[in-house]
């Protein structure tokens, strides 16, 4: 074969990291479609081989069956080989591995993944696979058969889609995005598919056979933009927050309009007329499909919201809930015809803030990654599948028809954006400029989901189905292929704005909460009901009634501030561990302003007289070396653990009781004057640092007395350099030790706080003085998204 | 009321339709309302804002009122407050919250912005000295988490302070351990929401709308 030969003689360096990534791919591809080839071919005389090996197999069991068998004694069989039996997962598996190896692929090549939009590639890829199959003369498999896509691989992305959909754009645009969704895609269908039976019945083009329902039944199918290709294109061209919304909620939102066109078309395309009364019924379909795929999705979110609340003693399986309930809402949606997309993110959406305020921090992140490693894996199976569907595929082309469709699709498209952003932006504050409306316009991808539809044609209803199939997969290829690797350059040439990568700051949040009360204000003087209005209403009512039924414990009390501050807390804290333990701050709070600046100096300060301590070396080796060894232990013990049972994570359950000593605490700190210092003026070896975190273990973790096995240094409370924070330190020990048993499973004996004494100062009881300001100084092992190797170091104490 | 409109005509309406920005019908609406609230008075006074139900939900009640009656925020250069409040001081308060035109230059954006930022500037500094302090800053946080109970009081002090943090990092940078931060000043406050974009999102759709569906019920 050509692809083997051009392996072997190519004589390439086999240094350079590109051109063996490139030798990679080619050899994986070439391999999974042998695989795959293999694997379709063999099965046919497996299956009839089996037939017979399996009797004979029950028979030499001995089986009572069968009691004219013959039997002869052949050699035992060491070593055989069975395929049937383990064909479709294995098959199945192989799909998955190489979708997943091919996306490994890509990103060793490191020039591709930048021009070429890795939907393009995985198309090609699936054109490979399927050419291969279909060289080894087998028959392609229906991958893209409509129930594996519908039931297995479209559910994942949307709820990936729907369960981070950020909630204040998409509601605040939400007028512009269903007038997208609903008026944009009927116009759509009504344009293109009018058009083109107008083109049809043209002399000449030898298509007059196809009747005015049919196209307007393509029409439908082909002029909804695909949630799947959207976010695979627009995820690489960090395209600002607005038009994100815009052109994903769109493409969301015109599932309910693509289900009831295309179910109205083709139910009566058979009777060849559409009388007005359908038309009624019809909208009122709509009503129906869309309402009631929100509610049932509503319904299911409040369940899973309302089974979270009861799962603080089985942490382990709290992400099935919320993957199951999700899943049955799309399910019973589908069920009874309404819009699955929608039940979905109505789901997801409504399930979110409450659930996460109950689960714990690593359901949290499991959710998260699994959510993403399933939509990633999804979508490229997809891609990969409309390749070799391609292949697969019986073809009818027809060049009129085809060309006819693309050319429609992308006018009747920008006619459509065109004309209804000049209507919408009389209502909006924030219009759509020209630049904007190009990208809504050239963003309206098309995907697999249009595919699919026009799989499910019945071949007898429609006798032009596989001249449909092939006007779809050329307008797919099309959109994905020209404009998909054509608009991120488009972007950077318009100068469209690109996402802000700033991190939401505090005094953001603290000014948009602000600003919301102060326009609810202003607007309830105006006598004026307006928009904040409604929404203050609302929230008020969801936190009166529906936080305290939803969530557990006494969390429901917390406004958003607050939580999004202890929010920014986790982040800082495991950034501060990332980074080595405090080296380096993160740029969020750098280091270096600290309290005392902005503290109005109330005692004169001995700051200036204060010497920072410096240990010798050897006392810093001996340091060291006990830290060391306590940070040992705990990693031996917290690596043994039980399946059932996640180590009793002594952060998750102590977050409240923190948040309680912590408010006593500040209590405390009223009564005292504040001298706290950031501390960071030291850089310090990643020992150091971790000892510095580490002597905040009061806050968190089960501190008995000491037991005589591990070596503690005490604190010299006398130290007079800082009688404040010593003080609170004192107070912690004492709270800590108050502390009961609280987790089963980990002996805690060992985790002492270690207490440092640094010869006579009173740098590491500052350090607990540090304690105080928790924004700064919390280290906690939350793993956020981004933190890859949680898993690998548990977080020490 | 006919004896109160006769005094203002429409000339004297579009004096001060020119000065505000607003356009005639939606004074015309705003009267309306002004006259409701001061129950047909010519001015308005605290008690008759505060006597307004439904702001009784709003944690920032106190500060709104006083926003309307901060001589600041009348286009005086005085700082103080008022007792008593005309009809052309409250269309000036509220002319804050006009949204940005469709078209308007990077000047007048910039203007636009300045003057959103001030006002709600001007809100957190109760002293009117022209800086923020911690102190300042702290009751506005406070006040805002009001309504949350005990909770939002007790970290209210732990959010502001690292809020002050953040305005003194990334306004001064690096600093002395023996340096004082003292506040806030309307420059760093414009440095730090600098990408908040205030200037769509300060506004009420009513000023834009039509006045057809203005509902001027309590």
């Amino acid at each position: 074969m050509s692809v083997w030969s051009k392996i072997k003689r190519a004589p390439s360096p086999p240094h350079s990291p590109p051109s063996r990534g490139l030798l990679l791919l080619v050899m994986l591809i070439f391999l999974e479609g042998t695989v795959l080839t293999l694997g379709a071919a063999s099965s046919p005389d497996i299956s009839a081989q089996d037939n017979t090996g399996g009797h004979d197999h029950r028979g030499i069991a001995g089986s009572h069956d069968h009691t004219n068998y013959t039997y002869t004694k052949k050699a035992f069989p060491v070593l055989s080989l069975d395929y049937h039996h383990i064909q479709v997962p294995f098959e199945i598996s192989l799909w998955v591995l190489l979708a997943s190896l091919m996306k490994l692929g890509f990103h060793l090549i490191p020039r591709l993944s930048s021009i070429v939009p890795e939907s393009c590639l995985l198309i090609v890829v699936g054109l490979l696979v399927g050419g291969l199959i279909k060289l080894a003369g087998e028959e392609v498999p229906p991958v893209l058969d409509s129930n594996l896509f519908f039931l297995c691989l479209l559910p994942p992305i949307i709820l990936d889609a729907g369960y981070f959909l950020p909630i204040r754009p998409f509601m605040e645009n939400i007028g512009t995005i269903l007038m997208f969704a609903v008026v944009g895609t009927l116009w759509n269908a009504f344009f293109v598919g009018g058009l083109l039976y107008a083109v049809c019945q043209i002399e000449g083009t030898y298509l007059s056979q196809v009747e005015l329902l049919p196209c307007l039944l393509f029409g439908s199918i082909i002029s909804a933009v695909d949630p799947v290709a959207v976010l695979a294109v627009f995820e690489e061209i960090h395209i600002n927050e607005l038009l994100h919304i815009l052109v994903f909620g769109e493409s969301l939102l015109n599932d309910a309009v693509t289900v009831v066109l295309y179910h109205l078309f083709e139910e009566y395309s058979g009777a060849g007329e559409v009388t007005p009364m359908d038309v009624v019924l019809g909208v009122i379909c709509f009503l129906i499909v869309s309402l009631g795929g929100i509610a049932v999705g509503a319904i299911y979110g409040i369940l899973a919201a309302f089974t979270s609340r009861f799962t603080s003693h089985t942490r382990v399986i709290e992400p099935l809930f919320m993957f199951v309930y999700s899943y049955m809402a799309y399910l019973s949606a589908e069920m009874f015809h309404l819009s699955g997309i929608m039940a979905l993110i109505a789901c997801g959406a409504v399930m979110r803030p409450y659930v996460e305020a109950n689960i714990s921090h690593k359901s949290h992140t499991t959710v998260k990654y699994f959510l993403k490693m399933w939509s990633s894996v999804s979508e490229t199976l997809i891609f990969i599948f409309l390749g070799v569907a391609t292949v697969a595929g019986p073809h009818a082309w027809n060049w009129t028809f085809v060309s006819v469709t693309v050319i429609l699709c992308l006018v009747s498209r920008v006619i459509g954006v065109v004309g209804l952003t000049f209507i919408i932006n009389k209502f909006r504050i924030v219009k759509l400029t020209t630049k904007d409306q190009f990208i809504v316009a050239y963003g309206g991808l098309r995907g697999a989901i249009a595919f699919s539809l026009g799989y499910l044609l019945d071949k007898d209803l429609f006798p032009m189905r596989t001249m449909f199939l092939t006007a779809i997969i050329t307008e797919i290829f099309f959109t994905v292929f020209v404009q998909g690797m054509t608009i991120k350059p488009l972007v950077d040439l318009l100068a469209v704005k690109k996402k802000q990568e700033a991190k939401r700051s505090i005094n953001e949040e603290i000014h948009t909460q602000f600003l919301d009360h102060l326009l609810t204000g202003i607007e309830d003087i105006c006598g004026h009901y307006g928009h904040h209005h409604w929404k203050d209403k609302l929230n008020r009512f969801n936190k009166k009634y529906i936080k305290k039924c939803l969530i557990a414990g006494e969390r429901y009390k917390e406004p958003q501030l607050i939580a999004f501050y202890h929010k920014m807390e986790f982040k800082q804290a495991i950034e501060l561990v990332e980074s080595g333990g405090g080296v380096k701050l993160p740029s969020a709070v750098p280091s270096q302003v600290s309290m005392q600046n902005i503290q109005p100096k109330k005692l004169p300060p001995p700051v200036a007289e204060r010497a920072l301590p410096q240990f010798t070396k050897g006392r810093e080796e001996e340091i060291r070396k006990i830290l060391r060894s306590n940070l040992q232990k705990t990693r031996q013990r917290l690596r043994s653990y039980n399946r059932h049972t996640l180590v009793a994570d002594p952060f998750e359950d102590g977050w409240n009781d923190f948040l309680l000593k912590k408010q006593r605490l500040i209590e405390l700190e009223k009564k005292m004057s504040n001298y706290l210092t950031v501390p960071g003026a030291i850089p310090d070896s990643p020992t150091m640092c971790r000892a510095r975190l580490a002597s905040d273990p009061n806050a968190f973790y089960n501190i008995k007395a000491s037991s005589d096995g591990v070596p503690t240094i005490q604190v010299d409370l006398a130290s007079p350099q800082s009688p404040d924070s010593v003080n609170m330190l004192n107070e912690f020990s004492k709270e800590g030790q108050g502390l009961g048993q609280r987790e089963g499973g980990a002996d805690r004996d060992e985790d002492q706080g270690l207490m440092m004494k640094p010869a006579g100062k009173g740098e590491k009881g500052e350090e607990e003085g540090g304690n105080k300001n928790p924004g700064l100084m919390r280290c906690l092992s939350d793993p956020g998204p981004s933190n890859e190797d949680e898993e690998d170091e548990p977080f020490l104490p | 009321m006919g004896a109160s409109q006769s005094v203002r005509t429409e000339h004297e309406f579009q004096d001060v339709a020119d000065r505000t920005g607003f356009s005639l019908e939606q004074i015309g609406n705003l009267n309306k309302r002004f006259r409701q609230l001061s129950k047909n008075e010519e001015t308005l006074s605290r008690q008759d804002l505060a006597s307004i139900s439904a702001l009784d939900n709003n944690p920032l009640r106190a500060q709104i009122i006083n926003a309307f009656f901060d001589k600041r925020n009348l286009r005086e250069n005085e700082a103080g407050t008022v007792q008593v409040i005309g009809f052309e001081e409250f269309l000036m308060v509220m002319s804050h919250f006009r949204p940005a035109a469709m078209h308007i230059t990077e000047e007048e954006r910039e203007k636009l912005r300045r003057e959103k930022l001030r006002f709600v500037f001007n809100m957190h500094d109760t002293d009117s000295d022209g800086t923020i302090t911690l102190e300042e800053y702290r009751r506005a946080v406070e006040e805002l988490l009001s309504k949350a109970g005990t909770i939002g009081q007790e970290t209210a002090k732990a959010i502001a302070d690292a809020a002050m943090l953040e305005v003194a990092s990334t306004t001064r940078g690096k600093m002395e351990p023996d340096e004082f931060y003292e506040g806030i000043t309307f420059e760093n406050f414009l440095q730090i929401l600098k990408t908040f974009d205030i200037e769509t999102r300060m506004h009420i759709r009513f000023l834009n709308m039509d006045t057809a569906t203005m509902r001027c019920g309590k």
